[in-house]
C-alpha cells in the first residue's frame, strides 16, 4: 500500500510547495517566527494526524465513515480525568484551625494514596496522573472500540454511507451527553507532571538571544509521542503477519476470506486499535487544554478534512495532511498574515481542502477506486 | 360613476395584509381584555427564567437557576429571607409579589440567540410569563432584550458584560444589574498601573464577537490613558480551542503584558496555553511578563486550575465580600446548596428581587410602571454597596471588584482574592459615551404590549 507512482509525485509536489511557502514566509515575517510557527504547527498537527490515522484505519478496513471518532478522542481524555479523580479520592479531615465559607470548621480532603504510600510518594503519583492514564486508557479504549463495533456499527456495514454517518454521529452525541451528565459542562483541569511545566528556549539552546523561540515542553512531548504512535502503527501493519493479513484484506477482502482467514475478526481488532490511538491522543492532550465534553466534536470536522485532503483510505496521506494542515493553520493565525487577509485563520483549512480537491480529486495520496463505486 | 377603484389586485393585497395582521402572534397585538401583556389575573404570577441549561455554559446556567429558586422561595416567605432582610427597600413582605404567589417556568437558552429567543417567546406566549430574566452571554442578552421589548414584558438581564446591552442596544424594557466592559477597564487600569507601572507594552488577544470588541476597546482606552502602549490586538475565532499559534508570537513582538479578552471556555484555554508557554516566568524589557484577564468568573477559573494564580481581573461580585447583604446571601445559598454562590447566581438573585420590589413600589405589574419604578432607583444592601439603576440607559452603577487569582487557595471555591473595591465614581460614564453607542443610542419607548 506504500508503493504507488502517484503518491510519490504528490509528495514531491507537496514538498516543493512547502519549500516555496517557507521561503516566502521567511521573507515576510523572519526566520524566528517561521521556526516557531512550524514547531507549533507540528504539535497541532500531531493530534490531527493521530485522529485522522484512526479514521482512515477504520475506513480502510471496515469501509465505515466513523463520525464517532472524535468521541473516542474525548473518551480517551476522560480516561485521564477519571484516573486523576480516582487517584485524588479523599477522606475528609476536619481542620479546626480554619473555617469554611459558612464559618464551620474547614473539611480538608486527604487523598487515600497519601495513606497508602506516604505524603511525598502520594503527591508524586497524583502529579504523574496523565502519563499513568496511558496504561489505563489502552485496555479501556480497545474495549470501547470493540464494543462499539460489535454492538452497533457492524449492523451498518451493508447500509449506505449516509446511514453510517447518521448512526455514528448520533452515537457521538449520545457519548458526549453521557460524559456531560457525569462530569459536568465545565472544563476539568488535568495538568501535566510539574517536571514538564514551562517551556524550552530553543533560541538559547543554539546560541541565539533568549525568548525568541520558546515552546512548551509538554507540546514537544506531544509531538514526539505522536511520532512514536504513528511509527508503531505503521510498523505493526508493515512488519507483522497480522498487519500483512489486514493489508491484504484492505486490498481484497473477498480473496482473503476465500483463503479461510477470518478477516472480520481482524478488522474488529483494527477498530479497537484505531480507538486506542484516538484515546491515547486524547489522554496526552488533556494538559494542553482542560478537557470538556465537546472536545471531540471540535476535532471531528477538522480530522475529516485531513482525511479527505490526505486521500480517503491512505494512511500516509492522513498523517502527511494532518501535519500539513496543522502548520498552515498555525501560520494563518499570525497577525502579519491576518493584517493582509483578515479571517484567513478561520477558513484556511477548508480553502486548502478545496484547492487540493479541485486539483487532485482523490486527495494528496488517495488511490483509485476508494469511495468511487 | 364611482371613484372607488376596487380592483382584483387591490382586493388581494388588502386581504393579504388583513390576513397577515390576524395571523400575527397575539403578543405583538393589542388584546382587548388586558391592559398589558400577560397581566396576572389569578392568585399567582409567573416569572420566566431563561438560562443556559445545555451547552458550554450549562454550569453557570445551573447556578443561575439555583439563585432564582432561592429568590422565589424568599419572595414567597420561605427560607431565611436572604438579602430581603438587608435590602434597603422594605416593600417586599414575603407574601409573593403584590400578594400573588410567585411561580416560575424555565427555558434553555443553549447560549444561542435563536434558541434563547424561542424559549423566551414560548414562556411569554404559552406560560404567560410576566418577566424574562437570566442568560450567560451578551449576544443572547441583546437578542432576548429585543424580543421582550417587542412583546411588552420586562427583561432583567443575567450575566452579560458587553457595553452594547445597555449601550447601543439598550431598550426601554431591558435592565442590567451586571457591570460592563467599560467599568472593567476603568476599574482595572489604576490597579494595573499601581502593580505593573505605567510603561508597559500590551498585546491583546480578543474573542471575535460583540463582547470581545467592547472589552478590548475599554481596556485599551483606559490602559493607554495611563501610558501603556498597545503593541498588537489579534482577533481569535470564538470556536478556537487551541490558542498556541496566537500565543507563540507574543514574546517575539516585544510585548511584556498579555491581555486575554476571552470569557468562558476561551478564557480557560487561552490562559492555560499562555501559562504553558511559561510567559509568566519570562522577563521582557527588564520587567516580569504579566497576563491580565479583564473579566473573571469563578466557575470558569476553576477550569483553568492553578493557572489563574496571581493574575488580575475584575468581577461583579465575590462570595468573600463581608458586607451584610453578601453575608446573608452566601449563608442562605450555602445552607441550601452546600457551596458558595457564583457571581452569576448573585446578579440573577438580585435582579429577581429588584423586579419584585419595583412591582410592589409601582403597585402594578404593568411593565411601564415597573420600568418607571426601576429608573433612577437607588438601593443598598444587595452585596455591592450603594447602587443606582440609571434612568438614561437602565444600567446599574456600583463599586467594581478588582480581583487576583489566589496563590494559596483554602478550598476549591477559594480561587480569587479581592485586591481592590473600585468606587463607583471611577467607573461612571456619560450615557452618550462613544463606547456606549454615542448620542444615537436611545432606550426608545416603553412597550406594555397593549
Amino acid at each position: 500500500m506504500f508503493k504507488s507512482g502517484t503518491p510519490l509525485t504528490s509528495l514531491a509536489i507537496t514538498a516543493g510547495g512547502l519549500i516555496g511557502f517557507f521561503v516566502l514566509m521567511i521573507g515576510l515575517v523572519g526566520v524566528n517566527a517561521v521556526l516557531l510557527q512550524t514547531l507549533d504547527g507540528l504539535s497541532k498537527g500531531s493530534a490531527y494526524a493521530m485522529i485522522a490515522l484512526g479514521l482512515t484505519l477504520i475506513f480502510g478496513t471496515l469501509g465505515v465513515v466513523n463520525f464517532a471518532h472524535g468521541a473516542l478522542f474525548m473518551i480517551g481524555a476522560f480516561c485521564a480525568v477519571t484516573l486523576s479523580k480516582f487517584l485524588t479520592l479523599s477522606k475528609e479531615v476536619v481542620d479546626e484551625s480554619k473555617t469554611d465559607f459558612l464559618g464551620n470548621p474547614l473539611k480538608v480532603n486527604v487523598p487515600y494514596v497519601n495513606d497508602l504510600f506516604g505524603e511525598a510518594t502520594g503527591a508524586t503519583i497524583i502529579d504523574w496522573a496523565v502519563p499513568l492514564s496511558l496504561l489505563f486508557a489502552i485496555p479501556v479504549m480497545i474495549l470501547v472500540g470493540i464494543v462499539m463495533e460489535r454492538g452497533l456499527i457492524k449492523h451498518f456495514y451493508k447500509r449506505p454511507h449516509a446511514d453510517q454517518i447518521l448512526v455514528t454521529f448520533g452515537l457521538a452525541i449520545v457519548l458526549q451527553e453521557i460524559i456531560k451528565f457525569y462530569y459536568g459542562a465545565n472544563p476539568i483541569p488535568t495538568p501535566a507532571p510539574s517536571a514538564f511545566s514551562g517551556s524550552l528556549d530553543f533560541g538559547a539552546l543554539i546560541g541565539m538571544d533568549p525568548n525568541l523561540i520558546i515552546y512548551p515542553y509538554w507540546r514537544i512531548i506531544y509531538f514526539v509521542f505522536a511520532a512514536l504512535i504513528i511509527g508503531a502503527v505503521f510498523a505493526f501493519l508493515q512488519f507483522t503477519t497480522f498487519g500483512m493479513v489486514v493489508r491484504a484484506g484492505m486490498a481484497d477482502r473477498e480473496t482473503v476470506q476465500l483463503l479461510g482467514i477470518n478477516i472480520d475478526r481482524r478488522f474488529t481488532l483494527m477498530f479497537g486499535l484505531a480507538a486506542a490511538v484516538a484515546g491515547l491522543a486524547g489522554v496526552m492532550y488533556t494538559p494542553i487544554n482542560s478537557p470538556n465534553y465537546h472536545m471531540g466534536m471540535d476535532f471531528l470536522v477538522l480530522s475529516f478534512v485531513v482525511v479527505v485532503v490526505g486521500g480517503m483510505g491512505s494512511l500516509p496521506g492522513a498523517v502527511l495532511a494532518g501535519f500539513l494542515l496543522g502548520i498552515l493553520e498555525s501560520f494563518a493565525s499570525m497577525r502579519e498574515i491576518l493584517d493582509v487577509l483578515p479571517g484567513i485563520n478561520q477558513i484556511i483549512i477548508y480553502l486548502v481542502a478545496i484547492i487540493i480537491l479541485l486539483t487532485r480529486p482523490r486527495g494528496l495520496m488517495g488511490k483509485k477506486g476508494v469511495m468511487e463505486e | 360613476m364611482s371613484n372607488s377603484r376596487l380592483t382584483r389586485r387591490g382586493l388581494l393585497k388588502t386581504s393579504a395584509l388583513a390576513g397577515a395582521g390576524l395571523a400575527l402572534p397575539t403578543i405583538f397585538t393589542a388584546s382587548s381584555a388586558a391592559a398589558f401583556t400577560n397581566e396576572p389575573t389569578g392568585s399567582s404570577v409567573t416569572l420566566g427564567f431563561n438560562v443556559p441549561q445545555t451547552g458550554p455554559y450549562a454550569d453557570e446556567g445551573a447556578d443561575e437557576l439555583r439563585a432564582y429558586e432561592l429568590a422565589v422561595e424568599h419572595l414567597n416567605g420561605g427560607g431565611d429571607g436572604g438579602m430581603m432582610n438587608t435590602f434597603s427597600s422594605k416593600a417586599l413582605q414575603g407574601n409573593g409579589i403584590l400578594g400573588k404567589k410567585v411561580e416560575f417556568v424555565t427555558g434553555d437558552t443553549q447560549t444561542k440567540s435563536d434558541a434563547a429567543r424561542a424559549s423566551a417567546k414560548s414562556m411569554i406566549e404559552k406560560d404567560g410569563a410576566i418577566m424574562i430574566t437570566g442568560g450567560s452571554s451578551s449576544g443572547v442578552a441583546v437578542a432576548v432584550q429585543g424580543l421582550c421589548q417587542e412583546a411588552g414584558v420586562i427583561f432583567m438581564a443575567g450575566l452579560t458584560h458587553s457595553n452594547d446591552t445597555t449601550g447601543k442596544d439598550r431598550k426601554a424594557n431591558g435592565f442590567r444589574h451586571f457591570f460592563n466592559s467599560y467599568m472593567s477597564g476603568a476599574a482595572l487600569a489604576p490597579v494595573l498601573a499601581n502593580a505593573y507601572g505605567t510603561d508597559r507594552k500590551a498585546y491583546h488577544l480578543t474573542a471575535d464577537y460583540n463582547w470581545g470588541y467592547t472589552t478590548e476597546e475599554a481596556v485599551k482606552a483606559s490602559t493607554e490613558a495611563m501610558g501603556w502602549e498597545t503593541v498588537a490586538a489579534v482577533k481569535t475565532p470564538l470556536t478556537q480551542t487551541d490558542f498556541s499559534s496566537y500565543i507563540a508570537p507574543v514574546l517575539q513582538s516585544g510585548a511584556d503584558t498579555l491581555v486575554l479578552n476571552h470569557y468562558g471556555g476561551n478564557m480557560v484555554n487561552s490562559l492555560t496555553n499562555a501559562v504553558q508557554f511559561g510567559l509568566r516566568d519570562k522577563q521582557v524589557n527588564g520587567k516580569d511578563f504579566q497576563i491580565i484577564v479583564p473579566l473573571y468568573s469563578r466557575l470558569m477559573a476553576k477550569g483553568a486550575g492553578a493557572n489563574v494564580k496571581g493574575i488580575f481581573g475584575s468581577t461583579n461580585w465575590h462570595w468573600t465580600l463581608t458586607d451584610e447583604g453578601s453575608k446573608a446571601f452566601v449563608k442562605s445559598f450555602g445552607t441550601k446548596y452546600g457551596f458558595p454562590p457564583s457571581q452569576a447566581a448573585h446578579t440573577t438573585y438580585v435582579q429577581a428581587l429588584l423586579y419584585a420590589d419595583a412591582v410592589e413600589r409601582a403597585g402594578s405589574f404593568n411593565p411601564c410602571a415597573v420600568a418607571e419604578a426601576l429608573e433612577g432607583f437607588e438601593f443598598d444592601g444587595m452585596g455591592n454597596g450603594k447602587t443606582l439603576y440609571r434612568a438614561d440607559d437602565h444600567q446599574c452603577f456600583k463599586d467594581v471588584l478588582v480581583v487576583k487569582g489566589k496563590e494559596n487557595p483554602d478550598s476549591e471555591f477559594d480561587l480569587l482574592e479581592i485586591v481592590e473595591v473600585t468606587p463607583v465614581d471611577q467607573v461612571m460614564y456619560a450615557p452618550d459615551h462613544p463606547q456606549m453607542g454615542g448620542p444615537e443610542a436611545t432606550l426608545g419607548t416603553c412597550n406594555a404590549g397593549a
